[in-house]
């Protein structure tokens, strides 16, 4: 069994770092959200895996503040402890812990890079939003995070759209964590990269999981990414949450019917 | 002695939803302790539930009922009731796995491979590379091969990688499952060299092993399994 490895976090978190409860967003009967309930801890990574309309992406929208929901409360626990309630807080406060607290990373690139600009600036614009200046400071950490993400520094003044599909997706990453989020949401992140650039990404998100201590939300349709990068599992159909546990006890050890019908659908090379 | 696992009432059983919902029991009321600095052997035939237990006691399979205490931080923790991330700090700290076959992450190199578990505790990278290093040489595993990656290894380097990799941190408890299935007789005397030195610094060992002379080599004491079926049948 090889767990993907928890970051020793340092402060001992009485709260998740993540509480959800009764989430629902139904757009039909069954397709949505349809009464979500689960904690995320700081350092996990949970997975969220489900067929086509199991109502996961749906699930990411309304955790990533980017959707409200018809009903239910999201909470999380900001940096000085304070418990917040996403849709409670205002929509300017929502924003900023997007840009700083939070990270999301999108399935397509250009959905989370702004394609006409370099790549510097792209990376430097969180910064800035939250009061950075200093031309040097962007640019040198502009250049830290391109060799983070294995993106070569003679690009930095680049635009997104003079990269390839892996290396929009990295500097996507590098965007995101350049304000040391405590946790990210990930949408396919490796969805529609060719096989030898999806494990170098994965290798990266492995390592850079561990190294910042991050909790993430990874939703995939993929079993291997899941059981790869991925502590704990949830298993969605129809909207509801019909198995989580343990990742490798999921995938080894099924016990809904749907879960042992997803596991077992997967061809091994 | 302490003791290290407890298991109590245990019950498991497969139900194949989508073939038919055909269910089987595998695991009948198991009920057994293992202590501090013994090796206990699983015994049974072919499909008697050695490595559904085997697995029951990594938390990797989930019982239908009973309890899989284990010691952790000084505490017996039932892995039954545990969170996941309970479970993920004692596979970290208290509870050791070896599988049959290695598990191979692309890109990963064998020195990584098996400095990972190590690296998880804290531990500094020299420290964990020069363990890993005695390790290798010890199982074989020539020097030329530790940066590449085991995914073109032979099955039996990969399983005495894995074998590494299992054994680089001093868990408390081991579990082994078949561990010397791919190796030819003297891999095989190195690792029963590693099993005794585990348990001569007080692990509790819980294995399972194919060849009757390493069972008659490594048991201290022998749970013998039996499959309910044939129970009923007897």
């Amino acid at each position: 069994m090889t767990n993907p490895a928890m970051a020793m976090t340092q402060e001992d978190l009485a709260e998740p770092l993540l509480k959800v409860s009764d989430l629902r967003k139904l757009y039909a009967p069954g397709k949505g959200v349809d009464g979500v309930d689960f904690e995320l801890w700081p350092g996990e990574v949970l997975g969220i895996v489900g067929e086509s309309g199991s109502g996961k992406t749906t699930l990411l929208q309304c955790l990533s503040g980017m959707l409200t929901p018809d009903s239910g409360r999201i909470e999380y626990t900001g940096k000085q402890g304070d418990l917040l309630d996403i849709y409670g807080i205002s929509e300017s406060q929502r924003r900023l812990l997007l840009r700083t607290d939070w990270g999301i990373v999108h399935q397509h690139p250009s959905a989370g890079l702004r394609m006409g600009v370099s790549a510097g600036a792209n990376i430097g614009e969180r910064l800035m939003a939250i009061g950075e200046r200093h031309y040097g400071t962007l640019r040198s950490t502009g250049e830290s995070w391109l060799r983070e993400v294995e993106i070569d520094t003679a690009r930095i003044d680049d635009l997104p759209r003079t990269f390839s599909g892996g290396m929009q997706q990295r500097l996507q990453i590098a965007r995101n964590l350049v304000t040391q989020p405590r946790l990210v949401f990930m949408d396919e992140p490796t969805g529609g990269l060719d096989v030898s650039v999806q494990a170098r990404l994965l290798d990266m998100l492995r390592n850079l999981v561990v190294d910042l201590g991050l909790s993430v939300v990874l939703v995939t349709h993929d079993l291997a990414v899941a059981r790869l990068l991925s502590h704990r599992l949830m298993v969605m159909r129809g909207g509801k949450v019909v198995e989580q546990g343990l990742t490798d006890q999921i995938l080894d050890d099924p016990q809904h019917p749907y879960s042992q019908l997803l596991v077992s659908s997967v061809l091994t090379p | 002695m302490t003791v290290m696992i407890q298991v109590t009432d245990l019950n498991k059983r497969f139900t194949l939803h989508n073939q038919g919902g055909v269910s089987y029991p595998v695991l009948s009321n198991v009920t057994f302790e293992v202590s501090a600095g013994e090796c206990v052997v699983l015994d049974g035939r072919s499909g008697s539930g050695k490595s559904t237990l085997l697995r029951s006691l990594y938390a990797n399979y989930k019982p239908q009922s009973g309890q899989i205490h284990v010691r952790h931080e000084g505490e017996l923790v039932d892995l039954v009731k545990a969170a996941p991330r309970q479970i993920l700090s004692i596979r970290r700290q208290s509870l050791g796995y070896v599988s049959q076959f290695l598990r191979v992450i692309p890109r990963v190199s064998t020195l990584e491979v098996v400095m990972e578990p190590l690296r998880a505790l804290g531990t500094d990278r020299e420290t964990c590379r020069e363990k890993a290093a005695g390790l290798l040489r010890e199982l074989n595993i020539p020097e030329a091969l530790w940066h590449l990656a085991p995914s073109t290894f032979s099955g039996g380097e990969q399983q005495r990688v894995n074998i590494a990799r299992g054994l680089i941190v001093d868990y408390p408890i081991v579990l082994l499952d078949e561990p010397t299935a791919s190796l030819d007789a003297d891999n095989c005397a190195v690792v029963v060299s590693l099993i005794r030195q585990a348990r001569a610094r007080g692990a509790a060992i819980v294995g399972i092993f194919h060849d009757a002379s390493l069972r008659e080599q490594l048991a201290d004491r022998r749970i013998p399994l039996a499959s309910p079926a044939k129970e009923k049948a007897a």
